[in-house]
């Protein structure tokens, strides 16, 4: 079995990001960039399928700048075979970037796709349904376990009331929750090795593909702060606030 | 100009959110209809067709849709869809697993988690974990968005019922099969709806003591159980539970959370809270200075003693 899983290249999810001074975008400048946390699990989940002999090969894939390389050589030092970046220098929307995938789906033929249940700048959680519809697939979106058999995987997807458990045929979309797996570190020869390693470069112009922006963002702002709260000396004082609070909504 | 609404149901009840998912459907101009496709789900259709600012109820009844699986049903969606200026869904685990699959059938963008609505162009929705807040235009023909619903005011019941027209199901496709579902033990009230949130973190330490201290607090006010990500991983309640980026997104009168560091991921789950209180022992914990209300102690002494203050 074939695996390709799909990375995006976002602000560490440790930082917190400012709107420019226009307020017109979201100010990365500078900022330490890191792959997308949900993308490493599902990295970590590929690599693992790899070692169980499940898949015989896995192939990992970034749309965006040049600088998407260092990503990707994340993903090859953690245990993936071979990388792909689809090169485009101007901001994708998850359309767009479906596309592109589908086009590089249709030449690589995986009969899975792993992917990040959503990217933690956006926040859309739409790529992975996207592609699948596309590629006219399955999806078992936010999944927590995944277990494949001959052509078919049994995922646990995490919903709201709980855990569903859906089989899907393949080839299939899957998009990762955090429960999947805790992704590893990669040890530091591995990270030497992927230093050197070639990464196959698309042109995305070349695809055909419409790239345009179809959402256009007019303003950033900072969430309103809320008043400056109070610490309150005793339990007791709590105890009376709440009573009141509750008090109130009755 | 009107909007289609998908609504979530387990093929009996409407879920409690959809009537603020309708209270932004009347932000929109134009007639409301309501999707309401599943199986034997007649009552949802006939509960739908009493809610305020609805015209007509479209609904789909076959055996393919019965676990609401988004594969089947987007065939459906995307057909009736183009007939609209917008598309609704709420923004939950059915509503975000459906949307972008019927967006990119229709070959749209899809707008997600919308907090705003300012016309039919414009929306405000969150970014980066809720830190920021984003305006987006919108010039797609078919606008498909998944809609907070927390952001928005429920409608209310109508005084005469709307039509139900019942439309054509689709193909099955064969590709999804359901084979179970783990439901969540129904002792405790909903959380997405729940008026009062009584919220654990890592500083319970164990699962024992989440429910020792934190189930009688609860029960005080009628209280929904939460918990951070770090309290779920250790196992201390279900999944179910999680509140946050990843988790649920809840906007309740009063958030107590008692034990919880206040990680930017988890406050992206309560920013609509009204009252927020925090329990924790760390002054400089970033709850602590974000909460209403704070008390800085030992959760293990404070939680009794204010447990038992509020039941005299
Ligand atoms: C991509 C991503 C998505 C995430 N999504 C979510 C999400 O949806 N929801 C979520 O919650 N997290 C999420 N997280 C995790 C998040 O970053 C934090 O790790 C998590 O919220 C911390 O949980 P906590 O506050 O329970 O634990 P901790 O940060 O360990 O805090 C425990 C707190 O308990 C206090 N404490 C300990 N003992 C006592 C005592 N005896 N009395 C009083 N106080 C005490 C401590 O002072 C501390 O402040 C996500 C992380 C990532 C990377
Ligand atoms: N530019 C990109 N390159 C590669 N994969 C991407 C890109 N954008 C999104 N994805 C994938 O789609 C998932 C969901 O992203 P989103 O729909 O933007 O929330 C991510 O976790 C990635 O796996």
């Amino acid at each position: 079995m074939k695996v390709l899983v799909s990375i995006k290249r976002v602000v560490d999810y440790q930082l917190q990001v400012r709107p420019t001074a226009d307020g017109l975008a979201v100010d990365t400048a500078g900022l330490k960039m890191s792959m997308n946390p949900f993308d490493e699990i599902a990295v970590e989940e590929a690599v693992r399928m790899r070692e169980a002999g499940i898949a015989d090969e896995a192939v990992v894939v970034a749309c965006g700048s040049a600088a998407c390389q260092d990503v990707l050589r994340t993903a090859l030092a953690m245990g993936i075979d071979r990388a792909v970046l689809i090169v485009a220098e101007t901001p994708l929307q998850p359309l767009a970037v479906a596309r592109l995938l589908k086009v590089l789906a249709l030449r690589e033929a995986p009969d899975l796709i792993l992917m990040g249940k959503q990217a933690i700048d956006d926040d859309a959680a739409q790529t992975p349904q996207m592609l699948a519809a596309m590629l006219g697939w399955p999806q078992a979106t936010f999944a927590s376990k995944i277990e494949v058999t001959g052509m078919q995987a049994n995922v646990a997807r995490e919903v709201d009331a709980g855990i569903e458990i859906v089989q899907v045929s393949l080839p299939a979309v899957i998009s990762a929750d955090l429960r999947l797996n805790t992704p590893r570190f990669a040890s530091l020869p591995n990270v030497m090795k992927a230093r050197r390693a070639v990464i196959e470069q698309i042109p995305a112009e070349g695809t055909g593909v419409d790239l345009a922006p179809r959402l256009e963002t007019l303003s950033v702002a900072e969430i309103p702060t809320r008043p400056q709260g109070v610490r309150l000396a005793s339990v007791k004082v709590l105890a009376e606030r709440l009573q009141q609070a509750w008090r109130a909504l009755q | 100009m009107s909007t289609l609404v998908i609504v979530e149901h387990d093929n009996q009840r409407l879920h409690p959110h959809t009537r603020a998912l309708l209270g932004a459907a009347s932000r929109l101009a134009g007639e409301v209809d309501v999707l309401v496709i599943g199986h034997s789900c007649s009552t949802v259709a006939e509960e739908a067709a009493t809610l305020e600012g609805v015209t007509r109820v479209r609904w789909v009844d076959a055996v393919h849709y019965s676990d609401l699986l988004a594969e089947n049903l987007a065939m459906v969606v995307a057909q009736m869809a183009a007939a609209y200026r917008h598309v609704l869904l709420p923004a939950t685990a059915f509503g975000k697993n459906l949307a972008p699959r019927v967006a990119a059938m229709l070959d749209v963008a899809q707008v997600s988690d919308i907090v705003g609505i300012q016309d039919a162009e414009h929306f405000v929705r969150p970014i980066y974990a809720g830190s920021l807040l984003e305006t987006v235009r919108s010039r797609e023909p078919v606008g498909v968005m998944t809609v907070r619903c927390s952001a928005f005011m429920p409608v209310g019941q109508s005084a005469n019922a709307a039509p139900i027209v019942p439309f054509s199901a689709g193909p099955d496709m064969g590709v999804v099969r359901l084979l179970q579902r783990v439901r969540i033990d129904a002792t405790h009230p909903q959380l997405a709806n729940a008026r009062v949130v009584v919220a654990g973190g890592r500083g319970l330490g164990s699962a024992e003591a989440f429910h020792r201290l934190l189930d009688p607090l609860a029960a005080c006010f009628g209280a929904a159980i939460a918990a951070t990500r770090a309290a779920v991983d250790s196992n201390y309640v279900g999944n179910d539970c999680q509140v946050g980026q990843t988790g649920k997104i809840v906007a309740p009168d009063i958030y107590i959370a008692v034990g919880i560091s206040g990680a930017a991921q988890h406050i992206a789950g309560i920013r609509g809270a009204k009252l927020v209180v925090a329990i924790n022992k760390d002054p400089e914990a970033p709850l602590i200075r974000l909460a209403d209300l704070a008390l800085v102690g030992d959760l293990h002494e404070v939680v009794p003693q204010l447990t038992e203050m509020l039941q005299r």
